[in-house]
């Protein structure tokens, strides 16, 4: 390696004191600029349209600014003063968090146990992994539809289903808690498939005869899951953890169509926040309030990233901890 | 494998130095095919992720009476052409489709093409500030850019690109998920002697990255081109910003189906699976490189 690269610089710039000619000149300035030229493209565009809007939603933000009639006077942080007490976005973020739980949690559950049941010698491995892929192909516009469908307070599927059994309807979009329930079934069906995959590909990367010498050791199919799956398969986990909460945050399709008239229910009992910015943008026109939501919320899932971080990093190192003790207890023996 | 199991097939004596694999035969079931559990599972899990699809093929079929029945149909009924004509008058859905085709075709060719290059300059390339540009790009990833819809929608406004599809291409012409990706892959695949020996004898650059690059990337390209189509399909929030009812994308047009004054769910769900069949034609046939790119660690997109 060392070697190899210590060649080109010593080929490109021969000692010579002659005046280099034109193609030689080229060929420096070909060298040099090229990189430069080749991630140009990335930061110009991105510069445009990830980081210019970012910023610049910060300055509407310390404005009065409406949808059609555009930027009126400075009010500082007044906006933010606004949303803050507005329990209308207190509501949005109880109800984002709630749905984000719901999803979460069983998500990684699910796709932990799918992931489990795949990583065993099965046959039609590749038939298996995409049924349960299948779901993640399916748009969440078209998952809502048919998921709204099902979900349907008077005759949809699950409440006539569940009526056969003596279970009187719930009320699917009506009440707070089945509502949330509704719309995280709906991430769920999608997504699981896809993070089990991920965990599958971690699972796989374990070697085998951790395994053969634990069952030697007599432990069981499920203490070998806990005690070894798992914690070999942690790193992954949290990525599934930290990439599902960045998404969470952001749930916007499902609860919006899960009631096509409402901006998340009459009640607002599934607004979610990117919805509550949208309403406060487009259907109130209230720009400057629509930008410091985007911008609290943009600060919430920095916090969540942050604290995603420093409790996988806590993690880590108290499995250091343990294996630094390893040694020593075999030293016993 | 073959070996391994006539030597445990029942009544034949092991010798001794053959224990070990037998051992593990019976601890673990390596080898040995699992069990009905495992398959009953795997069964399950197969009608969860079908079902509501299957569901939707049902109702997409039928009338609305249909889903009065105390115990749900179980299988299509012969109404589907008809529903599909009601979709047809209901939502331009052929330009609808032909709309997200170009946004996301467009969309891939220029995520992937930028990717490349500029992975390649960060995996491959010696220049001042790399490291300090590279940290930028990761940083970048974190940032969700659905947040700037506000800006980002004034501005297409001033360019006067509302209403037009362009409005919703050019916000996603790169990502740095996408930068990031390829540099990953590119950095161990591509030996530093192969460019050096591209280099000697004469290519430039360009054609330094046209020859040896580009061909080595080929199947990062593909995974990435992949997901990248996956997510620009799917997207929802900016086209349903910037694009009016008569010239929408595919997604926020299945949207206007639900949001009519009446709802007639048999109509709706023909559009889903209608939505749903040329995802489905992409999954049949790249379903495989879809898996090993998630296994190999790809994002959400």
């Amino acid at each position: 390696m060392t070697v190899t690269t210590k060649r080109p610089a010593a080929a490109a710039a021969p000692p010579q004191k002659i005046k280099p000619t034109f193609r030689q000149r080229l060929n420096v300035w070909d060298v040099k600029a090229s990189p430069y030229l080749y991630i140009s493209p990335f930061f110009l565009l991105f510069a445009l349209v990830g980081l210019f809007p970012l910023i610049y939603t910060f300055w509407v933000s310390l404005h009065e600014w409406h949808l059609l009639k555009g930027q009126g006077e400075f009010v500082g942080l007044g906006n933010f003063a606004d949303v803050l007490a507005d329990r209308f976005f207190w509501n949005s973020l109880f109800n984002t968090m709630s749905i984000f739980l719901l999803s979460a949690i069983p998500q990684l559950a699910g796709a932990l146990v799918i992931a489990a049941v795949l990583d065993q010698n099965i046959r039609a491995k590749t038939f298996w992994r995409m049924s349960v892929l299948l779901p993640y192909v399916v748009t969440p516009v078209a998952v809502a539809l048919i998921f709204t469908n099902m979900f349907n307070e008077e005759h949809g599927l699950i409440n006539s289903f569940l009526g056969n059994f003596g279970v009187d309807p719930i009320m699917w979009r009506t009440e707070t808690f089945p509502s949330h329930v509704a719309i995280a079934s709906m991430v769920n069906w999608r997504w699981t498939g896809y993070n089990a995959l991920i965990l599958l590909a971690a699972m796989q990367a374990v070697p085998r005869d951790i395994y053969e010498s634990a069952a030697l050791d007599g432990a069981g199919a499920v203490r070998r899951f806990f005690s070894i799956t798992l914690p070999s398969i942690r790193p992954t986990m949290i990525f599934v953890v930290i990439t599902s909460t960045i998404g969470g945050l952001q749930i916007f399709t499902e609860p919006r169509l899960f009631d096509p008239t409402f901006a998340g229910g009459p009640q607002r009992q599934f607004q979610t926040t990117v919805l509550y910015l949208w309403e406060m943008a487009f259907q109130r026109q209230d720009f400057g309030a629509a930008s410091a939501i985007a911008w609290l919320l943009f600060l919430i899932i920095v916090l969540f990233g942050v604290l995603n971080l420093a409790l996988s990093r806590r993690i880590a190192s108290s499995d250091g901890r343990r294996q630094r003790r390893r040694p020593a207890a075999e030293g016993k023996h | 494998m073959s070996i391994l199991e006539r030597h445990t097939t029942p009544g034949q004596e092991l010798p001794a130095p053959r224990r070990r694999p037998a051992l593990r035969h019976r601890l673990l079931g390596n080898g040995l095919r699992p069990g009905y559990l495992t398959y009953g599972l795997l069964l399950a899990f197969f009608i969860g992720s079908a079902y509501p699809l299957w569901w939707s093929a049902v109702v997409g079929s039928r009338s609305n009476e249909a889903l009065s029945l105390t115990w749900p149909p179980l299988f299509p009924g012969g109404n589907f052409w008809k529903n599909v004509a009601e979709v047809m008058d209901t939502i331009p859905f052929w330009t609808a489709l032909w709309n997200s085709i170009l946004i996301s075709s467009i969309i891939t060719v220029s995520v992937v093409m930028f990717s490349t290059l500029a992975g390649y300059a960060f995996a491959k390339l010696r220049f001042k500030g790399n490291n300090l540009l590279m940290v930028a790009v990761v940083a970048t990833m974190a940032i969700p850019t659905q947040l700037g819809i506000i800006p980002l929608f004034m501005l297409m406004r001033t360019f006067g690109w509302t209403g037009e599809i362009g409005a919703v291409i050019v916000p996603t012409l790169v990502t740095a998920f996408g930068v990031f990706f390829m540099r990953q892959y590119l950095v161990d695949v591509i030996p530093d002697e192969l460019i050096e020996s591209a280099r000697m004898d004469g290519a430039n650059m360009i054609k330094t990255f046209w020859h040896v690059a580009l061909p080595a990337a080929r199947p990062a390209m593909a995974i990435l081109s992949l997901f990248t189509f996956m997510s620009a399909w799917t997207d929802f929030l900016w086209p349903l910003l910037v694009l009016d009812a008569g010239n929408p994308t595919l997604q926020t047009a299945l949207s206007q189906l639900q949001s009519n004054r009446y709802t007639d769910y048999s109509v709706v769900l023909t559009g889903a699976v209608l939505a749903t069949i040329p995802l489905l034609i992409l999954f049949a046939a790249a379903g495989k490189q879809l898996i090993s790119g998630i296994m190999q660690g790809a994002v959400k997109g």
